[in-house]
């Protein structure tokens, strides 16, 4: 089950025609699927698009109502590959992935399923994770379109043009044999707004249907001859099919007065950035209406040439505006006009940076820079004025410290990582490949842990290099997420396979945790819908894994540390493995807190946790923070003048794993910690023994007390 | 030249900035709901992704009047255009504005004036803590009007979590055009906990047009008490009168709570010694000219001369873990309530060097001696122990650990410290004549001691290093400038790599 809930908002998937839908972009996507007949949906989630998972995985019932299969694919390219349901059948189907990083995975299946074309609709809705709050490398997925011929479509961000877009996808998917990638970006996919619903649709055929009677044709499948004449007809059928469509459909859109003598042409996705920077210069209002020629490509693949030549006609110049880079819009265009001899000046690149997102002010900047110098007319006094330079605080930079992300409280990897910082203090430092997943946090402080990070479940693969005889071996961690990615057959197997003598760390925290805690084939949860308690030791073993440890208690850190040590010091060759396991505390708590609390409202006994630290015995000298990070283990400066230093202090959000307590112990830190159990609804025996000891201990403190002096606090 | 549209005003832009866990989703969804309610057209977007894990998150909203017409909004805040910024926290405050979202003519800022330290804060060996008044103060200069009390607290105390405040805060800044029923309508709405937000709603609304006065700050630090049979009292009294009427005024308060600490440690004897040791200084304090230097040397002997004395040996701690006082505050932290049973468990972890510590000095000195010795005690020693202090067993071990107070000054751990001390003090003592400032931050080194066992050993290696270049820094009148850079560094990083590099720049400085 994942870490947010979407029961409630689901509801209004069922929602009729004519109706108003008001919630989350994500939802919406969903709700437009069922619009649009989809037979079947499968993903692998990751945000920004994690939600569209969670929401479909809360959705099922609804789904089987209408006859929809979903699959929580183990891997983009398991999503990706599932769409060949519509290789011979008229049957829609939709695969969804955070992108750029799902793309590269799925690219083997999306090749081959845009190389042999599709019958029913195949739409692949990417969450563009580009700009502020992506958590992966900035890149395009423009480029995959190219490659694999695929078309693209990136709508204006709203919900309403958004739910356009995936009928129009499913339609242009059918009209050119032809798969279509829906990319929202990420603010897309959280955006609040509305739209006015239509009618659920069952699938035109079923996926039961399909498999009673089957069809196949080899001309669809990837192999020569059929993949030569492929390409051929991705040329001279598809594609023409393609662009009649978009433009008999008019998918791209032309807005203002076409008479202007310049024009901004733009990806969908960036309309509404353009029209706030127009709006703030005075040339559109509330509703986007501008006399400023547009042309806004909610279709950015394929380019529509006679459409951009007549927008250009006439025009002295117009401004392209494309997020991200390599320019493959401008470039395009630029061909366009030159092969027609066009006088058109060109801008875009330039007036907007090549590289990264384009905020609000970039976008500011970059339009009027462009009205400046091409169309000073247009602007009012104030527009054509340069701008005052905001004020800026260069002092705040210096004081205001850098929050990135990290474990969050009682985070089952912390004390991994603080029994590795511990195992670096005996042994040195290591060698250690990373991975995908919250352990990456490992990379910032306090640990400081980790050198690469080469993909998802990759993290051991990344060490194969290192297969040599040497005085330290090195370690790679993975997440179980990872591991059922990828990590099986490119970490394990291949570690197996080349008798790779490093250390493979696998983190198991029972979900895909960084993704929002997804259920996964290690989970530990009854799944009603999926097969999940598959250890991931017997995956090991399975694969030929014979030196494999399991902890499951990760904040036992003299056990971590230890089995550590081992793995790096045995003489035993080959990979050996160290399966950590302990459950996510972000979810444990989600699962557990409403069931303690209403044990201890019944009236039930009930042990709850929690640690401190005593002011008076911690010097304030924070070693237990740089083994540690967590949020709730903070420090406080004490009213006392004869101390410099702030001391530790345990905040009330402390959830008592016990990670603080094991490192003091096991890192020979200090006694300042303590664990403070507190018993609701004591039995008689706790309070008859409660008694007992409180009279025992009042009895020899007075005593002590009458005996000396001693500050009063 | 073609039609110009006025820039639309309707448009009310909103910025939430929070970290990670601390619910901005939820704040944002309220005022969605809130403006849909009044009749606004709402729209909402955010960027968690893996920020949400305890990073800085944003979330952005616009709202504008509902006409029936979709508005064409934007996705993100532009600096220099945003009408209210929301801070869950004071340092993301500061970040709003390194934004450039809050600005002088038509921003309201409304933060919480509480900190969440950063883990760079936090792991810093000294006090990484970052200033917090440089940031309210920019805040000040930089929005159109400030609103910044501890909303944290008062969701605490109301048993809620700081969104509900922060909703409270905004209602009662009145930055957006909806009445007061409307948000709570709001809270009650969304169900669960309820009574709590609503509480904190109403204390952070009320507290925008009286914000809670301030802590009162360390100014005035109260007289340490002290408790204890009445004879011991009247001793400890007379000691306290004759060392107050022979120390200058500026020194008075920072002995006071000096000589408190040290009695507390060990006993009246122990606080004749520091007395003798403090007066020692004063004298050498005045002949060094110290009175046109507000007697810096004796004040800060005063504290750190305390500190050293009250070093952290097992009796310390034992004695710590034991004392009533002790039961009652880690009760009240707890918020264990009277039915509820308390249970708490130490986490020590001595070993045999500390052990040998808390044995008289000959044995002790005997058994360091037999390498063979110390390798077969060791293992009995050096592994942790989880001590249910509460319990019987475990209470009366530590108890007599701590009744061996009466024999400390036996002990070899005593005999240790006395005479680092001495070495420490002599070091000052004989550099006041010469270089009044640089004794001075010779006493304030004793700042880099600190911890238990490693971290203690770590502290004392950082200090002789700091101190080892006190021979080079002696004859130059800048030389207390540079020890306490030196201190500065060491207090940086727990390996001490930026105080090898202070260390190295003070080897070149030219004489």
């Amino acid at each position: 089950m994942a870490e947010r809930s979407f029961a409630k908002e689901v509801q209004q998937l069922k929602i009729g025609a004519g109706e108003e839908f008001r919630g989350e972009g994500i939802l919406a996507v969903t709700k437009a699927l069922l619009e649009n007949g989809v037979g079947y949906v499968a993903g692998y989630q990751g945000a920004p698009i994690s939600h569209l998972m969670d929401v479909l995985a809360d959705a099922e019932d609804i789904l089987e109502e209408l006859g929809v299969h979903f699959e929580a694919s183990a891997s983009e390219a398991a999503a990706a590959a599932t769409l060949a349901a519509s290789v011979h059948y008229p049957i829609r189907g939709a695969a969804t992935w955070k992108s750029t990083v799902g793309t590269n995975v799925a690219s083997d299946a999306l090749a081959n399923l845009a190389s042999g074309g599709v019958l029913g609709g195949a739409l692949i809705i990417v969450g563009e994770d580009y700009g502020e709050g992506s958590s992966i490398m900035q890149e395009r997925s423009h480029a995959f379109a190219m490659k694999s011929q695929i078309w693209l479509l990136d709508p204006r961000p709203n919900l309403e043009c958004i739910v356009k877009a995936v009928r129009d996808g499913f339609e242009l998917s059918e009209a050119s044999n032809t798969p279509v990638m829906l990319e929202i970006r990420i603010r897309s996919c959280h955006l609040h707004g509305r739209f006015i619903a239509r009618d659920n649709q069952r699938p035109a055929m079923s996926l039961k249907e399909a498999l009673e009677s089957p069809r196949r044709a080899t001309e669809r499948i990837v192999l020569p001859p059929a993949s030569f004449m492929h390409e051929q007809e991705k040329i001279k059928q598809r594609w023409p099919a393609a662009v009649d469509f978009i433009k008999s459909r008019k998918l791209n859109e032309f807005m203002g007065d076409d008479r202007g003598r310049i024009g901004i042409v733009m990806q969908g996705g960036m309309y509404n950035g353009v029209i706030r920077a127009l709006q703030r210069l005075g040339l559109a209002d509330l509703y986007g209406d501008t006399e400023v020629p547009l042309y806004v490509l909610n279709v950015t693949y394929p380019l529509i040439d006679d459409e951009f030549l007549s927008f250009c006609k006439d025009k002295d110049a117009v401004l392209i505006v494309e997020e991200g880079q390599p320019d493959y819009l401008e470039q395009a265009f630029g061909a366009m006009l030159y092969k027609a001899g066009a006088r058109t000046k060109l801008t875009g690149k330039g007036y907007l940076p090549m590289a990264g997102e384009y905020t609000g002010q970039v976008m500011f900047d970059g339009v009027s820079r462009f009205f400046r110098e091409h169309a000073p007319e247009y602007l009012s006094d104030r527009g054509r004025a340069p701008n005052a330079p905001p004020v800026s605080y260069p002092e705040l930079a210096k004081t205001v410290p850098m929050r990135p992300p990290g474990f969050c409280t009682g985070c089952p990897e912390r004390p991994i990582f603080a029994a590795m910082k511990l195992v670096e203090k005996k042994l040195g430092p290591h060698h250690v490949g990373a991975d995908i997943g919250c352990h990456l946090f490992s990379i910032m402080p306090p640990f400081n842990i980790g050198a690469t990070t080469m993909g998802y479940g990759l993290g051991p693969a990344s060490n194969s290099a290192f297969n040599v005889e040497a005085g330290k071996r090195p370690i790679a961690v993975m997440g179980d997420g990872g591991f059922w990615h990828n990590g099986l057959a490119s970490g394990v197997g291949n570690a197996v396979f080349n008798k790779q003598d490093g250390v493979v760390l696998v983190v198991d925290n029972h979900y895909s945790a960084a993704t929002g805690g997804q259920d996964i084939l290690s989970s530990r949860a009854d799944n009603k819908r999926r097969s999940t308690k598959h250890p991931i030791e017997d995956a090991i073993r399975g694969l030929g894994g014979t030196w494999v440890k399991r902890i499951d208690r990760t904040y036992d850190v003299g056990k971590m540390r230890d089995a550590l040590t081992e793995a790096l010091t045995t003489a035993e060759k080959g990979p050996k493995f160290i399966v950590a396991s302990s459950e996510c505390m972000l979810n444990r708590q989600r699962r557990e807190k409403p069931l303690v609390a209403k044990a201890i409202g019944d009236g039930k006994r009930m042990v709850k946790s929690r640690f401190g630290v005593d002011e008076d015995v911690c010097t304030g000298d924070h070693a237990c923070i740089r083994l540690s990070g967590c949020p709730s283990l903070s420090v406080k400066k004490l009213d006392d003048p004869l101390r410099d230093d702030p001391v530790a202090a345990i905040d009330n959000n402390c959830v008592g794993c016990g990670n603080c307590g094991e490192v003091a112990d096991a890192a020979v830190l200090c006694p300042s910690f303590y664990r403070a159990d507190i018993i609701h609804n004591p039995n008689w025996l706790d309070r008859t023994l409660a008694r007992w000891r409180a009279k025992f201990v009042t009895w020899l403190q007075a005593r002590r007390s009458a005996r000396r002096l001693a500050l009063t606090s | 030249m073609t039609r110009t549209f006025s820039e639309d005003r309707d448009i009310i832009k909103l910025a939430i900035l929070a970290i990670g866990g601390q619910g901005g989703g939820v704040l944002a969804d309220w005022v969605v709901h809130l403006a849909e309610a009044n009749g606004y057209y709402a729209q909402a977007t955010s960027v968690p992704g893996v920020a949400q894990r305890t990073g800085a998150t944003i979330y952005y909203l616009e709202l504008v009047p509902d006409k029936g017409r979709t508005p064409v909004l934007s996705l993100m805040p532009a600096p220099g255009d945003v009408d209210v910024v929301i801070a869950a926290e004071l340092m993301e405050a500061g970040r709003a504005i390194m934004r450039g979202l809050v600005t002088p003519n038509r921003t309201t800022l409304i933060a919480s004036a509480h900190r969440a330290y950063a883990v760079s804060e936090k792991m810093a060996p000294g006090d990484g803590i970052a200033d917090a008044s440089k940031v309210l103060d920019i805040a000040r200069q930089a929005s159109h009007r400030l609103i910044a009390f501890d909303m944290e607290s008062i969701a605490t105390r109301s048993g809620s979590v700081i969104s509900a405040s922060l909703f409270g805060a905004l209602a009662g800044s009145r930055a957006l055009p909806f009445p007061r029923e409307s948000f709570e309508e709001t809270i009650r709405a969304g169900g669960k906990g309820m009574e709590a937000s609503l509480k904190a709603f109403s204390v952070a609304f009320d507290a925008v047009s009286a914000p809670p006065p301030p802590r009162p700050g360390p100014e005035a630090p109260s007289v340490p008490a002290m408790r204890g049979p009445p004879e011991l009292l009247a001793e400890y009294e007379k000691l306290t009168d004759a060392l107050l009427a022979d120390l200058p005024p500026g020194v008075k308060s920072m002995a006071m709570a000096g000589l408190a600490k040290v009695v507390d440690f060990q006993d009246l004897e122990y606080g004749r010694d520091y007395a003798y040791r403090l007066r020692k200084m004063l004298a050498l304090d005045e002949d060094s000219g110290g009175a046109a230097r507000d007697y810096a040397l004796t004040r800060e002997t005063a504290k750190y001369l305390a500190n050293a004395m009250c070093y952290d040996d097992i009796i310390r701690v034992a004695d710590a873990k034991t004392r009533g006082s002790r039961f009652a505050r880690v009760r009240e932290e707890m918020k264990a309530s009277d039915e509820q049973v308390l249970t708490v468990t130490e986490f020590m972890h001595p070993r045999l060097r500390e052990v040998l510590g808390s044995l008289p000095t000959g044995l002790a000195r005997w058994i360091e001696s037999k390498p063979g010795l110390c390798r077969i005690l060791n293992p009995l020693f050096d592994r942790g122990r989880h001590a249910r202090t509460d319990g019987f067993a475990w209470f009366s071990l530590l108890y007599g650990l701590a009744g061996m107070r009466g024999m400390r000054r036996k002990l070899l751990r005593h005999e240790v410290e006395s005479a680092h001390i001495a070495q420490w003090l002599a070091e000052a003592e004989r550099l006041a004549p010469r270089n009044y400032d640089l004794a001075v931050e010779v006493i304030r080194c004793r700042r880099l001691i600190k911890g238990y066992s490693d971290t203690h050993e770590r502290g004392q290696s950082k200090f002789d290093r700091v101190l080892s270049a006190v021979p080079l820094l002696e004859p130059r009148e800048d030389g207390a400038q540079w020890l306490k850079r030196l201190r500065e560094a060491a207090l940086l990083d727990e390996e001490g790599t930026a105080l090898d590099g202070a260390l190295k720049t003070v080897a070149t400085l030219e004489a």
